[in-house]
């Protein structure tokens, strides 16, 4: 639940603040509203709070923190799970 | 693997090792607080103490937001979910959070309607799927997970729907860190800034710890040389007689920190007098509650809560745990009666908790523990 993991956008949907992004081949929306002034776009990466993405960073950072939290294991697995369970629309 | 490397490189790690060592002052000894679960978990996991000198030591601090949930809280929220109607929805962390009752799995099953959820959105959506339920979410943690809380009761708001309601439990970092500053059990010499929650508040609202403490803090990413460099930095800041707010960490987080998650708060959301936390007691305003403009969304207005309190296990020391006087090896339960399997205390529970930490990585099983101490 605090943790924050990336996902890369794969899609931007049109009419509501969300996207869909790939989280380790997992692929479920996440609400974009807190990342407004951003302009964001299919292949840039964001920091997903709870099905919020909360901050944009770049791949290398995106990559950095994947294997950081891959590494720490349980947790990160849960909330993988998690995220398959997610159904925001 | 190239984009890892350039964080994880050991040879860095040695060469800033060496500069930390030279920044050190002969006879000096140095506490850092690592104030977020996460930082606690990487330096475990890399056994980044073995890097530093014996005159630092890194403290954890409070920074699990399910650590800190009292118990009483816990033992509300199942009487929320005993009431007619009521699906009570929770992130899986909080499910085995031991309340004075037991914990959301054994409420579940007892036979209460509790559903784990990944976010509060999920929540939302199971109030509009089952509209004679009453769906009630759990919101817990720090400032980087009231933004998602307060967004959803925006939605709701928006939707017209009128069976979905927070209890609230969200708390915020910087009064338990003036908490811990105020506490005479402990002298610290600086902080390694929370990396997630500065996304969200920035680095300016940190500066009564460097302007009214003196302190130091340095906002820190999660790679082991993040760490470093961050422990670098508070002792350059040391040596050259400065405290201020520094942002090792400006590649992901701005300054100003994400000014929509603040204002989603505060159009919802306002301080509490005065919240408990576990093991800190209680600390005025330190937590946040729905705004009266949004009270039909407030579980704590529409049920009737008993608000006891529930004093922690004897034998648990998550309290000194969790204001860092304490190491969690030296709690006198760890890894013995207290374990993630069978946790007594919220920081064995978590998984960012540093007693489920320290365990889950082995750096001190209690053999050594005992070696270490004989």
């Amino acid at each position: 639940m605090c943790l924050a993991i990336p996902g890369e956008i794969v899609e931007i949907m049109p009419d509501r603040p969300l996207a869909k992004v790939d989280v380790t081949g997992v692929r479920r929306a996440v609400n974009i509203g807190l990342l407004d002034g951003e302009r964001l776009a299919p292949g840039d990466w964001v920091l997903i709070h709870v099905g919020f993405a909360m901050s944009k960073i770049d791949e290398a950072e995106a990559q950095a923190t994947l294997t950081m939290l891959q590494g720490i294991g349980d947790a990160y697995d849960d909330e993988i799970d998690a995220l398959r369970e997610s159904r925001i629309d | 693997m190239r984009f890892v490397d350039e964080y994880r490189d050991s040879e860095k790690a040695r060469a800033l090792a060496a500069s930390i060592a030279s920044l050190c002052e002969p006879g000096r000894h140095y506490k850092f607080m690592e104030v977020c679960g996460g930082h606690t978990h990487t330096i475990y996991k890399h056994g980044l103490e073995d890097y530093l000198p014996e005159s630092i030591s890194l403290v954890h601090g409070p920074g699990c937001p399910v650590c800190v949930i009292p118990m009483g809280r816990v033992d509300d929220a199942i009487h929320i979910a005993s009431q007619p109607e009521v699906i009570l929805t929770s992130f899986g962390d909080m499910m085995r959070v031991p309340g004075g009752r037991g914990s959301f799995f054994d409420a579940k099953a007892a036979g209460a309607d509790i559903r784990m959820v990944y976010s509060p959105l999920d929540a939302l959506k199971i109030a509009e799927r089952n509209p004679s339920r009453r769906v009630v979410f759990m919101g817990i943690g720090f400032e980087t997970t009231a933004p998602s809380t307060a967004m959803t009761v925006l939605r709701a708001r928006a939707a017209g729907i009128t069976n979905f309601s927070v209890f609230c439990n969200h708390v915020t970092i910087l009064p338990a860190i003036k908490a811990i500053l105020d506490s005479p059990d402990l002298r610290l010499d600086g902080f390694l800034g929370p990396g997630h929650v500065s996304t969200v508040i920035g680095c300016r609202p940190y500066s009564f710890i460097t302007g009214d403490y003196g302190k130091p803090l340095v906002v820190a990413g999660f790679e082991p040389l993040d760490l470093l460099q961050a422990v670098h930095m508070l002792l350059t800041q040391l040596a050259s007689g400065r405290s201020e707010v520094e942002n090792q960490y400006g590649r992901v987080v701005p300054w100003e920190g994400n000014t929509k998650a603040l204002e989603a708060i505060a159009k919802t959301m306002e301080l509490r007098p005065y919240f408990e936390w576990r093991g800190l007691g209680f600390i005025s305003h330190s937590a946040l509650r729905l705004r009266d403009e949004y009270a039909d969304f407030d579980a704590e207005r529409i049920f009737d809560i008993p608000g006891g309190r529930v004093a922690d296990p004897k034998a648990c020391q998550c309290g000194e745990v969790l204001k860092g006087v304490l190491k969690p090896w030296e709690c006198k339960v760890f890894g013995t009666a207290c374990t993630p399997e069978t946790p007594i205390g919220t920081c064995m529970v978590s998984s960012e908790g540093a007693c489920a930490a320290y365990y889950n990585f082995g750096r001190f099983t209690r053999e050594r523990v005992k070696e270490a101490t004989r």
